[in-house]
């Protein structure tokens, strides 16, 4: 301290004192303003989802079509994409939160619960509920995603939480763990060619079969993971600094752990169920996020929760316009766009550097 | 650590250690054994002996048929797929420094996959030209995966990232032609990607047998350099080796291998990851395991294909479920000592 403080007034009194506080609180206003922005993308995204596909619906007839029961687009509206398109919001902001919650906890940028066979699991688990015990509901085969999400998140969790896990390896763990899963996925569909019928759109990740009901019985699970993984945000933030400083900081790194793999299985387990295993909306949206918020987790896992349902209806709307006349599904749309982009991180950074 | 003993004659040596040496051949024993209970089992029985005897030439004319006809063809080409597949991982594994850098879980053999799924679905041509699909698939995804990840050379874990990243697009992709197809077509698809041995006869067998009569001598010739390469880039050159025209060359053998074995029998799951691993085990010796790895991958396929017709009857599964569950249990294991030991 001795030897510090003579350079310190040496210095003077510059704006020391004063400069963080203003920069923060301009940063903060610009976060606020950021993810208002993002927001009135996300409408903009809504309001395209609604208007496009099969049948293009004028921009202007949007709005009636939502609320006036005797508008002409009312049924196509309420019967095709409005379920489809609140189920893209809400297994979007699902996705965005579990890999931004995923790449904090594993502290790991290429953590995607795609690539880590997360989506695989709960997968592998509703093939087998469709196929050998019968389960055709959305609310009978959920509990399914949820059991084999959880395992698979618990069994990576265990090999990618140890201190010597690169992002390398985590990742081929997750790519042997996807290619078992998928390797039985496989199996079950050649046993049972009717499940193979149903289940080769399934696997691929889809919107389309969207109904009502089916979001509804997926918003709760969402809700709670959500809350969990907000809450999350600030011991998370605590945790990246390494355990034995999160503790001095007045976290609890187990508890908070143990929460953020419960808040991860909840939402892919919910969001894999009601569409599909989707990739990369849980990689790319946090690290894209990641460079306009910094790696402040309180801001960071909002506008995850904002700009990863902007990137899933977009996909989908893309998908819609380039599959003519019929369509692409969103997960082959997310797969193709992502994997490039994921590529991209690969030769720019030294990310992975084993 | 084994014991390394060496040959002279005369200006010429030949270093080996006798453990791996016997557990090479224990595994190529093992390998012929079970080929031979193979083609002795199915819907008309024959005894081991009267196996020999017939491939001998002295059997009889009906048991001939049987036999060469109908259930060799096939169990040559498990023989062949193991061996190749187990010969790819094993040069994968040891390029990439990776216990699971094998070539299923790089996007290698999806690549194959999707080249096959192209002329299943868009196509619809014989199982020549499927094949074809396959190892033109295979080959350009290697090189895309090669020119991807080339940037100042070659790093292990840049071709790791690359290959998953080409992976989950490649398995995108996939999905999209398995939804475009009829629903008869879906099934052969599927039943392809899985793996499969049915109806294999001496047409699938023959390509891969060259390519592998091809390949083996130059890749087993370069083992020792291989080894050297594991011991870091920099070592590796002060010592000799080529750095970058070996690895390229061998990453062009390897794919080369998997993609052959993937037209003959479609992407097999996990033999080219685990023949390599349990080989290395078997052996206790340092460096790539090559001809160990060939042969337990070989013994690995046949005794798969055979539990797969055997083991629910009734049921003919294809040998990819059998090499995919058992592999996915070996896996999980795998991941819980490796992590142990921190090499993951």
């Amino acid at each position: 301290m001795t030897l510090t403080q003579p350079s310190e007034t040496r210095r003077g009194p510059v704006a020391r004192p004063r400069g963080p506080r203003r920069t923060r609180g301009g940063r903060g206003a610009a976060r606020a303003a950021g993810l208002l922005a993002a927001l009135l993308l996300l409408a903009v995204v809504v309001v395209l989802s609604i208007a496009v596909g099969a049948k293009q619906l004028p921009l202007g007839t949007v709005w009636p079509g939502l609320t006036d029961p005797a508008s002409a687009q009312y049924t196509v509206v309420h019967e095709m994409r409005l379920p489809r398109t609140l189920l893209g919001l809400t297994a979007g902001l699902a996705l965005g939160l579990a890999g931004g919650v995923m790449q904090a906890l594993t502290r790991n940028p290429l953590a995607d619960p795609g690539l880590l066979g997360i989506n695989a699991g709960a997968s592998a688990a509703v093939v087998s509920a469709i196929a050998f015990l019968g389960v055709g509901a959305y609310s009978g085969y959920v509990w399914f995603a949820f059991a084999g999400a959880a395992a698979v998140s618990v069994l990576l969790y265990t090999v990618g939480g140890g201190r010597g896990a690169t992002p390398a390896r985590l990742a081929l763990a997750g790519a042997a763990l996807n290619a078992a899963l998928l390797s039985y996925v496989n199996a079950v569909m050649l046993i049972d060619a009717a499940s193979l019928d149903r289940m080769r759109f399934w696997t691929v990740g889809s919107l389309a079969s969207a109904r009502l009901d089916v979001v509804a019985q997926l918003a709760p699970f969402v809700a709670a993971g959500t809350a969990l993984a907000l809450a999350l945000a600030r011991p998370l933030n605590a945790m990246a600094l390494g355990d034995d400083s999160a503790t001095a900081l007045g976290a609890r790194p187990g508890r908070a752990r143990a929460g953020a793999v419960v808040a991860v299985t909840l939402l892919v387990g919910a969001a894999t169920a009601a569409c599909g295993p989707i990739v990369f909306v849980g990689l790319i949206v946090p690290h894209l996020v990641r460079s306009l918020t910094g790696p402040d987790l309180r801001w960071l896992l909002p506008y995850c929760a904002v700009l990863a349902p902007v990137l899933l209806l977009g996909a989908d709307v893309l998908g819609r316009v380039l599959g003519r006349p019929g369509e692409l599904q969103v997960g082959i749309v997310t797969a193709v766009l992502g994997g490039p982009l994921f590529l991209h991180f690969v030769r720019r950074r030294r990310v992975a550097r084993a | 650590m084994s014991v390394l003993r060496v040959v002279r004659w005369g200006r010429t040596s030949l270093r080996y250690r006798p453990r791996a040496l016997a557990v090479g051949a224990a595994c190529a024993l093992l390998a012929l054994a079970l080929g031979v209970l193979a083609v002795g089992s199915g819907e008309y029985p024959l005894a081991p002996a009267d196996v020999l005897r017939t491939l001998a030439g002295q059997g009889h004319p009906a048991d001939a048929f049987i036999v060469r006809d109908v259930r060799l063809p096939r169990v040559i080409t498990a023989l062949a797929v193991g061996a190749a597949l187990a010969l790819a991982g094993a040069l994968f594994q040891s390029l990439t420094r990776n216990p699971l850098g094998s070539p299923d879980i790089l996007g290698f053999t999806a690549g194959a996959a999707t080249g096959a799924l192209v002329v299943i679905v868009l196509v619809g041509g014989s199982s020549l030209a499927l094949a074809g699909g396959a190892v033109a698939g295979g080959l350009l995804t290697g090189v895309l995966i090669y020119a991807l990840a080339w940037r100042h050379g070659l790093h292990g874990y840049r071709l790791v990232l690359t290959g998953i990243g080409v992976l989950a697009i490649l398995t995108g992709v996939n999905g999209y032609l398995l939804t475009r197809a009829q629903i008869t077509e879906a099934g052969r698809a599927v039943l392809w990607l899985t793996g499969s041995l049915d109806g294999r006869g001496w047409d699938s067998a023959g390509p891969l047998l060259v390519a592998l009569a091809a390949l083996l001598p130059p890749v087993v010739a370069s083992a020792r350099a291989l080894h050297l390469l594991e011991l870091g880039d920099d070592a590796a050159a002060a010592l000799g080796v080529p750095v970058e025209r070996l690895r390229l060359a061998l990453l062009a053998a390897a794919v080369l291998l998997a993609s052959f074995a993937a037209a003959a029998a479609g992407p097999v799951a996990f033999v080219a990851l685990t023949a390599p691993q349990l080989a290395r085990r078997m052996t206790r010796a340092p460096g790539p395991n090559l001809l160990p790895s060939a042969c337990l991958g070989a013994a690995l396929l046949v005794g798969a294909d055979l539990l797969a017709q055997r083991a629910f009857p009734g049921h003919l599964l294809p040998v990819g479920v059998v090499t995919g569950l058992v592999g996915g249990g070996y896996l999980v294991w795998l991941l819980a000592t490796e992590r142990r030991a921190g090499r993951i």
